[in-house]
């Protein structure tokens, strides 16, 4: 194309209108995208304008939970059984340090860092955000806290955070009535209320820690605060203070079950008292103890091997949960069967030559004592604790009668005790066994039932509790751990009301007084199985001694021959109130593998009331 | 304003200010909508730079820069202009070239050249190396063009755009091609064949979509249509942006008060997102505001080029003054989630350096343009 003046050959009018003309349709539709803009902006900022702001309050502001303080435990004398003590964590903030290599060395000095710590902090590190506070040691020391605090110029980054964790001052004293808290499971996570337990790491796993889990636990407070996309916590708009858990007061005397352990020794075994005219749990022992300090902030799994994997299983606790044969000790409330039905009267007697048949059955059944009791009364057969006496009785009354009136008396069904897991033992009858082990009845169980061997099997707590049935003469009462509640803020007390069971119902109240009297000579008689106990005994006690056979528990995995020999012999048992016109405590201790129920378990029981009912002295037990 | 047909007469009145603006070849009412914009700009980076001072200086610095540049181009008579054109063309063609075989590579795009001192962005000369390179093309040809320059003119928009497209810099190459097409546009193109032309680009767009698109480019499509595929994602920009918005409501939360970009939620909010900060902070009724100074440089940029005296003039004038306002018109429709998120800056407000030069000196050739008018109609 040959260069042309531009200006020569074109004409100019008409380019210029076509130019207007295409420059104004431009503007036009520039003008109306324009519009189309304004309107997004007008649906954004004024029609939508709500629901973006509450978009974006929700981007900004988080709720955080602030967890309530757990209530504390007293037992009834005021002293603490569980309380929340400041637990100080070693936490480092990774954008605050320059050098972490130099910063973990530094603490190495300060504070002992086990190589699973520092594992689990460089993992944690990983995948914390920058200004996350990452923890390094849990439970650190008071000198270490002082150490860290004296260093901190050197240590930018580097904090002691303090939260309350859950202390038993008294360890395993009360480790099987108080319980332990520990941190929630995943399972217990799915039935909790998650906005409840928002900012809560424990949860009462057993005992009284787990029953009363609502009341101890508080409402949770929450604030609001600002963050920033990162999540970093710029600054607190709001707070709603939690309110802290309820103080519960047990009837548990501390010092009774201190005792206990101590005269328990070595053996195992389980103890309970009861303030008869009430309920009140006054002693849950179970032996061995733990320390349920160890269970709060988790265990390592070495220890939680060695504990439950111990033959001697302290875990396990033996007073709600360890099912016993009852032994002799059921027969005070077969004889007052006997009595109530008109089976035999309290002046009839019976030879005794050390053992009984069965008529159409030529086995044997053999008295403990060979040579037999002689000439026996009723009285005298529970003083003497004689097994033919209640062979005979038992099989004239019959399973039927058997099951109907130790079922008064709370055999076979759980006491309902402000505790989780009790065992119901078992009272064996017809329709149980026909039900569980698709067979009738024989005669020869009867006689088994009779002197509370065979298939019964009963609680330390349901002993005790039967046992308050006949201290109290027929009233029963739920057993009761917690004696009073406090709420947060509220000077008074609630007191916890007993709670009565349906009573035994008598037919004729001397019944009562032969029986009591009986057990009295338990104790107070020259030929009482426990007579040993009289010795200085400023009170009168009414008891009844019991041995169980030992074939339930297998759980031995070595051979160690003393043990085998040992976890041969029988339980001893022992079921007790005093004073006995005029019961203030009822006690059923059960001594595994303790033989004679009156040489072992009754002396454990006299120095529970002892201390209990002598107390008005200084103690100098 | 009336074209100035009546100049002589005119100018015998002009005040002594006038003239002395005249001679400094300085359009007031532009200057003045660029300074007013520009002091907007600076006032929301404070915010959004966390009241950063460093930040804001060196935006002003940039800007003192850019009104340099405006000033010295606005010396330049449009003849000049008109000489450089295929030069300026030819060497940002080879620019490009350049780029594609020895750029650097920074944020995943091949866009720079090193040039030892600082990094040069090629594709910044083409914003007006190509509506001059058309303009003077047409100044050549008879208007309205005949298929043939149109078909010639068409080339020397694409092959520039492709080039950058392919760097690859979307939100340039549109800049681009759109200042090109406006010269064919204004030099007097057919509404029928522009029809046309947006059905045979509709008719492309698949082919376009698979072979010149990157993944990214396509996932920034997706994201756009529908933002919550993604949320924490490429959609983030767009959730977060309309949160901040929507959130400023009619009168905004005020400034220095808003949320969502000083809580870090608002992503790229001191460059190409910073319209969703000054929406927060001053709401609906700002964003008038903001647009009407837009509009306001628009349509005075429209009256030069109306007013403009030549083929060149004109053409050049009417392009760089609508692809100003598709520059505006594309960021804030990213920004508000009615565009897919290409990226270009808000011009004269994000933080940013080249291409806020480049945006002036297209001003400084308005000015050129309007204060180089012969006195008398030929």
């Amino acid at each position: 194309m040959a260069r042309l003046n531009p200006y020569a050959l074109k004409d100019h009018l008409r380019e210029s209108l076509l130019f207007n003309r295409h420059l104004l349709v431009a503007m036009v539709v520039g003008g109306i995208l324009l519009l189309v803009l304004i309107g997004k902006l007008a649906i954004l900022q004024i029609v939508q304008h709500d629901q973006y702001t509450t978009r974006s309050e929700k981007n900004r502001i988080r709720v955080q939970p602030i967890a309530p303080t757990r209530g504390l435990i007293y037992d009834r004398n005021g002293v603490l059984l569980a309380q929340n003590v400041p637990s100080f964590r070693l936490e480092l903030v990774p954008e605050r340090i320059e050098d972490l290599e130099q910063t973990l060395t530094t603490l190495e000095s300060l504070v002992s860092l086990t190589e699973e710590d520092i594992a689990r902090f460089r993992k944690s590190i990983t995948e914390a955000k920058a200004f996350a506070h990452v923890a390094l040691r849990f439970r650190l020391t008071e000198e270490e806290v002082a150490r860290v605090a004296v260093n901190r110029h050197r240590l930018p980054g580097v904090f002691i955070a303090a939260d309350l964790a859950r202390h038993y001052p008294l360890g395993e004293f009360a480790a099987h009535a108080v319980g332990y808290v520990g941190q929630i499971s995943l399972e217990e996570l799915q039935d909790l209320d998650t906005t409840d337990y928002a900012g809560t790491h424990h949860i009462g796993k057993v005992g009284i820690e787990k029953f009363y889990e609502n009341l101890l636990h508080g409402e949770p407070g929450s604030q609001k605060v600002e963050t920033n996309a990162q999540s970093r916590v710029l600054r607190v708009l709001d707070r709603t203070l939690p309110v802290p858990g309820a103080t519960l007061i047990l009837n548990l005397d501390i010092q009774l079950q201190q005792i206990a352990a101590q005269e328990f020794g070595d053996n195992n075994g389980a103890l309970v008292a009861l303030d008869p005219r009430n309920g009140a749990v006054l002693a849950l022992v179970s032996m061995p103890g733990y320390d349920p300090n160890l269970f709060v902030n988790g265990l390592d799994s070495k220890t939680y091997r060695q504990l439950s994997g111990s033959p001697e299983r302290p875990l396990f606790n033996r007073a709600l949960q360890g099912q016993y044969a009852p032994g002799s000790t059921v027969k005070p409330f077969i004889g007052l069967a006997g009595l109530e039905l008109g089976t035999v009267n309290g002046q009839q007697e019976l030879k005794c030559p050390g053992w009984y048949m069965l008529e159409g059955d030529d086995r044997r059944y053999r008295d403990w004592k060979k040579i037999g009791h002689g000439e026996v009364d009723l009285a005298q057969a529970i003083v003497e604790s004689c097994d033919v006496y209640f062979w005979d009785l038992s099989f004239t009354l019959g399973i039927d009668n058997l099951h109907s009136y130790l079922s008064e008396f709370g055999f076979g069904r759980k006491t309902g005790i402000d505790l989780v897991g009790e065992m119901a033992g078992l009272l064996p009858s017809r329709e149980w066994k026909r039900r569980a082990r698709h067979l009738p009845w024989f005669p020869g169980e009867t006689l088994n039932t009779g002197i509370g061997q065979g298939f019964t099997q009963a609680t330390a707590l349901q002993l005790a509790a039967a046992t308050v049935g006949i201290s109290e003469r027929g009233k029963r009462f739920q057993p009761l751990m917690v004696r009073a509640v406090q709420e947060p803020g509220d000077s008074a007390q609630f007191e916890i009301s007993p709670v009565t069971q349906t009573p035994v119902p008598i037919r004729d109240p001397q019944n009562w007084d032969y029986i009591i009297h009986a057990m009295e000579n338990v104790v107070h008689s020259l030929r009482g199985t426990a007579r040993r106990l009289s010795e200085n005994l400023p009170y009168r006690i009414a008891g009844k001694t019991g041995t169980a056979q030992v074939f339930g528990i297998k759980q031995d995995e070595e051979y160690d021959e003393e043990k085998i020999a040992k976890r041969l012999r029988d339980h001893a048992l022992f079921i007790a109130f005093a004073p006995a016109d005029n019961p203030q405590i009822v006690v059923a201790a059960i001594v595994e593998n303790g033989g004679h129920g009156g040489s072992v378990a009754a002396p454990i029981v006299r120095k529970i009331m002892d201390a209990y009912l002598l107390r008005t002295k200084p103690d100098g037990a | 304003m009336a074209p100035d047909t009546l100049g002589f007469a005119e100018n015998t009145r002009l005040t002594s200010g006038r003239k002395l603006l005249q001679r400094l070849h300085i359009d007031i009412t532009l200057l003045g909508g660029l300074l007013v914009l520009a002091s907007l700009g600076l006032f929301i980076l404070y915010s959004a730079a966390e009241q950063d001072q460093d930040v804001v200086t060196r935006q002003l610095i940039r800007l003192t820069l850019g009104f340099v540049v405006l000033f010295v181009l606005a010396q330049f008579p449009p003849r000049v202009l008109r000489r450089w054109s295929p030069w300026l063309y030819a060497l940002g063609l080879s620019l490009l070239i350049a780029v594609l075989l020895l750029g650097v590579v920074g944020k995943g795009a091949q866009r720079w050249l090193d040039l030892g001192l600082f990094r040069f962005q090629p594709s910044e000369i083409m914003k007006l190396a190509v509506p001059m390179m058309i303009a003077w093309y047409f100044t050549e040809a008879p208007l309205p063009p005949r298929s043939k320059h149109l078909t010639i003119a068409s080339a020397l928009i694409l092959v520039p755009t492709l080039l950058i497209a392919k760097q690859p810099d979307l939100g340039t190459s549109l800049l681009i091609a759109s200042s090109g097409f406006f010269v064919l546009w204004l030099a007097g193109m057919s509404g029928r064949l522009l029809v046309g032309l947006l059905v045979l680009i509709s008719a492309a767009a698949p082919f376009v979509w698979s072979y010149l698109l990157h993944e990214y480019q396509q996932q920034r499509i997706l994201t756009f249509l529908n933002p919550e595929i993604d949320p924490q994602g490429a959609g983030y920009h767009i959730m977060q942006s309309t949160i901040a918005i929507g959130s400023g409501g009619p009168y905004g939360k005020g400034w220095l008060n808003g949320t969502q970009s000083h809580l870090d939620f608002l992503p790229e909010r001191s460059t190409d997102f910073i319209f969703a900060v000054f929406s927060e902070e001053f709401g609906f009724l700002g964003n008038l505001l903001l647009l009407a100074v837009y509009i306001f440089i628009i349509t005075r940029g429209a009256v030069i080029a109306a007013q403009a005296q030549d083929t060149f003039s004109r053409l050049l004038a009417g392009s760089l003054t609508l692809t100003f306002f598709v520059y505006l018109f594309v960021n804030i429709g990213m920004v508000i989630g009615l565009l897919p998120v290409v990226g270009l800056p808000l011009p004269l407000v994000s933080y940013g350096g080249t291409s806020l030069v480049t945006l002036m000196a297209a001003f400084g050739m308005l000015m050129s343009i309007q204060t180089h008018r012969k006195l008398i109609a030929t």
